[in-house]
């Protein structure tokens, strides 16, 4: 009884965390409308989600693109040997760039925003939620959620993509790289069998799920920031959270995506 | 029999199975400045935050501005609120905008005025609280005097009816604390708001209060005004008003009333 119990309590507690965040992000879609597009909205939407693109995607960007020419241009070692041996050589781009834009172009990139501006997004909102800005919001009849909630969420998911395109790009130069330096595959040879291999939805179901991750980071960090009790040590266990918390939602959310990818046929 | 602003009708607040506030029944009248004491995790805040809608109780009503606060719904609320102000705690300011921007953020968001107006208008509004000079100040430049007038100068943005305060003195040099409270005084007569001052700092207290209220552990125990007050017999109130060590709130330390309080137990 008493095991049962103690095995109850953890399921509980991811449930009610699982509904809260979605309750959370169904309430940020239903109010994107009013928060840009209605007359009091306009005033200040627009304003918000510029500066918070600005702070979200910024200052990861060249992070992002070195990460990924370093994963581009390791994965380019690593496959060397093997395709060498069966005479393939010149596959190298073809296995990097799928690997790259379907896969570890999106996915890394989230990583790294999720350093970034989940940790900060949190620490703020916490911060906001100490400092009893969040109270005053509401006491001035604003709603913190079409305030601080929606840019913030709009603005990862939009920088999210991006950020994902820059990334996939860094890749393909950093597989480039080692392919012209040290494989002795010339660089234009290298960028046609990219475009050769590369369809459409690739480059899609790429962007679909950074798109998701954005708006998973961010959602998740409003969530764990706003949730904050206990003052400042509340705040920096809400920012510890939502980073461990998040990338373990990301591998989930791209293992349940790359699923159902693969039963699509996408 | 003065008109009521608000009226607090018979409120209980529990977080858990703990009563914060207890039956609590008392009445603000238009126009007049109301102090409420107590000492600390007395409930005062959290009366405070049921009077503006933060918090809903879980027994009671409060009816405010001739509306049941308990049964507004979402847009009624936002619209009770634009007829309050709020001064918090910490003064609350919001971090990322200049004092100047943290002021006109209730008019941007709640009227269609042109920007020269609401610039105007913040200036009247800084002018008021004596911070015109510090308009274009980021809030972690300003002291904490300066903070919770910068608060203020936002609560008062859209001119509201009821002026609520938590703890105006708190944090503050007896300088500094006179002053804010000359300016409570002074947007009371000004401006004709009725103000609900939460504190436990009795010099402040006397200096600003219309009328008294005293809670004790979520209980109500009198209301007066300063005179009645400091005349009182009551020994918990004698205690309250003249800070004396000895009396009901220091015995209570002493004897088995200790033990219910750290466990929470009856009270
Ligand atoms: N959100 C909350 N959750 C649980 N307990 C709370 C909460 N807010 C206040 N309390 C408790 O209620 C009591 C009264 O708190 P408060 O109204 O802040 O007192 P005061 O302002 O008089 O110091 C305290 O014991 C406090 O711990
Ligand atoms: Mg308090």
């Amino acid at each position: 009884m008493n095991q049962a119990l103690n095995l109850f309590r953890p399921i509980r507690a991811i449930i009610e965390f699982l509904g809260g965040l979605t309750f959370l992000l169904l309430d940020t879609a239903v109010t994107i409308p009013g928060a840009l597009l209605s007359k009091r909205g306009r005033r200040l939407g627009w304003q918000n989600l510029w500066s918070q693109m600005d702070r979200v995607g910024v200052k990861s960007v060249p992070i992002v693109a070195l990460v990924l020419f370093c994963i581009g241009a390791i994965l380019a070692l690593q496959m060397a040997p093997i395709l060498r041996d069966y005479g393939k050589i010149d596959s190298v781009a073809d296995v990097i760039s799928v690997a790259i834009f379907r896969e570890l172009g999106p996915l890394v990139s989230a990583i790294v925003l999720t350093g970034f501006a989940g940790a900060s997004i949190a620490a703020e909102m916490g911060t906001m939620v100490v400092s009893e800005e969040i109270e005053a919001l509401e006491a001035h009849a604003i709603n913190p959620i079409r305030f601080l909630v929606v840019p913030r969420v709009l603005a990862t998911t939009i920088m999210m993509v991006c950020i994902a395109i820059i990334g996939d790009t860094a890749g393909i130069i950093g597989g480039l790289s080692v392919g012209q330096w040290f494989l002795g595959i010339n660089h234009q040879q290298y960028v046609t069998h990219t475009f050769d291999i590369l369809k459409l939805k690739d480059f899609v179901t790429g962007l679909v799920k950074a798109g998701v991750f954005g708006a998973l980071i961010s959602g998740q960090a409003c969530y764990l920031g706003l949730s904050v009790t206990g003052g400042a040590q509340g705040v920096g266990s809400a920012t510890t959270r939502t980073v461990v918390y998040t990338i373990v939602a990301l591998i989930t959310v791209d293992l349940i995506f790359t699923s159902a990818f693969y039963f699509l046929g996408l | 029999m003065p008109e009521a602003a608000i009226q607090v009708l018979d409120v209980v607040k529990k977080y858990g199975s703990r009563v914060v506030l207890d039956q609590i029944r008392l009445d603000v009248f238009k126009g007049e400045t109301l102090v409420i004491l107590g000492g600390s995790g007395s409930g005062k805040s959290t009366l405070l935050r049921l009077m503006i809608g933060n918090v809903k109780p879980d027994g009671g009503d409060i009816v405010s501005l001739g509306k049941s606060i308990a049964r507004m719904n979402a847009p009624e609320l936002a619209a009770y609120r634009k007829n309050i102000g709020v001064l918090f705690q910490s003064g609350a300011l919001f971090n990322s905008m200049s004092v100047a921007d943290n002021v006109a953020l209730p008019l941007r968001e709640h009227t269609d005025l042109p920007e020269e107006t609401i610039d105007i208008m913040v200036k009247i509004k800084l002018e008021l609280v004596g911070l015109r000079e510090h308009a274009e100040k980021m809030p972690s430049e300003l002291s904490g005097g300066m903070k919770k007038r910068a608060g203020l100068a936002r609560a008062i943005a859209l001119d509201p009816q009821i002026l609520f305060y938590d703890e105006p003195s708190a944090g503050l040099d007896p300088v500094t604390s006179a002053e804010i409270d000359q300016l409570i005084i002074d947007l009371n007569q000004k401006l004709g708001v009725t103000s609900v001052v939460v504190t436990h700092e009795m010099d402040s207290a006397f200096r600003i209060a219309h009328r008294m209220v005293l809670l004790d552990r979520g209980k109500f125990i009198v209301s007066g005004t300063p005179d009645e007050m400091k005349n009182s017999q009551d020994a918990l109130v004698r205690q309250f008003v003249y800070g004396l060590t000895e009396g009901p709130l220091t015995a209570r330390r002493r004897g088995h009333e200790y033990v219910d309080d750290l466990l929470g137990g009856p009270g």
